[in-house]
């Protein structure tokens, strides 16, 4: 259906544009007493005054410990998979690696790398983490003077990250085990 | 200083007008660089925004106070921006027409800048010989109006020797829209200048000299506005800058120039400003005599006072012209060669035949 926009001719004062010459100059006049005398810009003055970050904006994402200030992440490598840029590398701990933060978790990664000019904060690693380990945070404003410097590595990521009071998924199995262990069980 | 009352006055005269013309030139240079601040900071206080406040010099930090009121203020911003257009790469695209692609910023600025040579600035400072203008000529609006027509050949031949759609468009535009408006503005001043009844721009000032209401602009108020309005299409200004238009032609004309060919191009745009509000203050608003008269200047302080009647005059025209750009969206192509060529030209000639019947009838 077309719609019909009727425009009405314009009358002899509109056509001298004396009309818009008032109506435009009240407008500007408007906004510039108000910067100009009050002060007030819609502008933040960026580096000096900064927003404040909503919760649950999606910046660079960090490795997370848990409560007890244990490793979450369990390199499944899920992650590593899923990353659309392939930011993140994961290095496996091997038959000898050193042994998971936590009592019950299989193996902790080695290394775990972000490269952090790759990564383009989908989130998906985030998504995909059966162990919620890794979470997008409220860093917007990544900076480095070199391309190394802007590969973090699993220190610093778990460091920026810092803790997640999130569900400890295996807590109660940890403990269920650790009673049974106690439990006075005679053995036949 | 004794040993130039010695010199002949021919070479008196040569040396003088060297000096007003350096000086001058130097003033509308400067003039030129805050005037592009002004736009920017006027055009950011319009628009809720803050404009340019990071440039800081090394020394400002020995000025306790007033030193980051300035950068607030974006002194420092023009002579960060001249340093850029001098170092930045001074690129020639292959396909351009070399000879004219080099010789159209020339031809943008220069004109612009000799406009001024007419303008009565100031009385005198002190010496009556000496007047505060640098060529006094008796044809002085034709001198302009011959000089601000030549400013277009710049703006085609930038078009031309593009070699490329958007330049091309963009002078075309250009070059209609001032050949048309050049008509209107023309005729605008032959009102003024049947009632003055001189061509000279010192005997215009002269005219309205006595007070605030001898001013050109209240006994023709009409041709100031075609006069206001065609200043306007003349030196591309918003909402006449189709030449331009961000929007439809990239940058228009000037869409191929980089670095100094470039800044060439907007030092004349705002040269071109300048001059338009040199010439209206001079003929509307009394030059360089103050609101409440007064006559020559008879020393130094007194030629210096004039001099600053003017620029205050002027820079008030100025901030007009920044003004205005924010009040208005552009006129459709159709739209501005309709107010050129069917209101403005037969209101301009509807002007003289209303002065001359006046002027006839007082007469008798």
């Amino acid at each position: 259906m077309t719609k019909v926009v009727e425009r009405k001719p314009l009358s002899l004062l509109e056509r001298t544009y004396l009309p818009s010459i008032a109506s435009g100059f009240k407008v500007t006049w408007k906004h510039f007493a108000r910067s100009v005398f009050k002060g007030k810009t819609l502008t933040m003055e960026y580096p000096e005054e900064k927003w404040v970050v909503p919760e649950g904006y999606r910046g660079a994402p960090y490795l997370v410990k848990d409560q007890e200030g244990d490793t979450k992440c369990v390199s499944c490598q899920l992650c590593e998979f899923v990353c659309p840029p392939k930011a993140i590398k994961i290095t496996p701990p091997g038959p000898e690696g050193p042994a998971a933060d936590r009592a019950n978790a299989e193996k902790m990664p080695r290394e775990f790398e972000i490269n952090m000019l790759r990564c383009i904060f989908c989130g998906l690693c985030q998504e995909v983490c059966p162990e919620e380990a890794i979470f997008l945070q409220r860093d917007y404003s990544l900076t480095g003077r070199t391309r190394e410097e802007m590969i973090y590595n699993k220190e610093k990521l778990l460091e920026l990250g810092g803790i997640h009071g999130g569900v400890q998924k295996w807590k109660h199995k940890l403990e269920e085990a650790r009673e049974q262990e106690a439990f006075p069980v005679k053995n036949p | 200083m004794d040993a130039i009352k010695y010199l002949d006055p021919t070479t008196q005269f040569v040396l003088f007008s060297i000096v007003k013309i350096l000086v001058a030139f130097g003033v509308t240079l400067t003039f030129v660089a805050y005037a592009v601040l002004a736009e920017r900071k006027i055009s950011a206080w319009i628009q809720d925004r803050v404009g340019p406040n990071r440039a800081t010099p090394v020394f400002i930090k020995f000025l306790p106070v007033i030193g980051p009121a300035l950068v607030r203020l974006g002194i420092f911003q023009p002579m960060a921006d001249g340093l850029k257009f001098l170092l930045k790469e001074d690129f020639t695209p292959a396909y351009v027409r070399k000879v004219y692609f080099w010789l159209a910023p020339a031809l943008t600025a220069v004109p612009a800048f000799m406009t001024m040579a007419v303008i009565p600035f100031g009385s005198t400072l002190g010496n009556p010989k000496n007047p505060m203008v640098i060529a006094d000529l008796n044809v002085g609006v034709l001198y302009t109006f011959g000089i601000v027509s030549l400013g277009v050949y710049g703006i085609v031949l930038a078009g031309y020797a593009s070699n490329s759609k958007y330049p091309f468009l963009g002078s075309i535009r250009s070059s209609a829209q001032m050949i048309s408006y050049e008509i209107a503005m023309g005729m605008s001043v032959i009102a003024v200048f049947m009632v003055i009844g001189d061509l000279n721009l010192s005997k215009v000032v002269e005219y309205q000299g006595a007070n605030i209401f001898h001013w050109m602009v209240w006994k023709q108020p009409l041709a100031f506005f075609i006069f206001l309005v065609s200043a306007f299409a003349e030196t591309n200004r918003l909402p006449f800058d189709l030449p331009e238009s961000e929007s439809e032609l990239v940058g228009g004309y000037h869409t191929e120039y980089s670095s100094m060919k470039f800044a060439l191009f907007f030092l004349g745009e705002y040269a071109n400003m300048i001059a338009a509000s040199a010439m209206m203050v001079t003929l509307f608003f009394g030059g360089w005599t103050f609101p409440w008269g007064g006559g020559a200047a008879a020393g130094l302080l007194g030629g210096l006072g004039h001099i600053a009647c003017f620029v205050v005059k002027m820079l008030l025209l100025m901030v007009v012209f920044i003004w205005v750009r924010w009040m208005f969206p552009r006129f459709r192509y159709d739209q501005l060669m309709d107010l050129g060529w069917r209101r403005f030209i037969p209101l301009a000639l509807a002007n003289i035949l209303v002065t001359a019947l006046v002027l006839a009838a007082l007469n008798h």
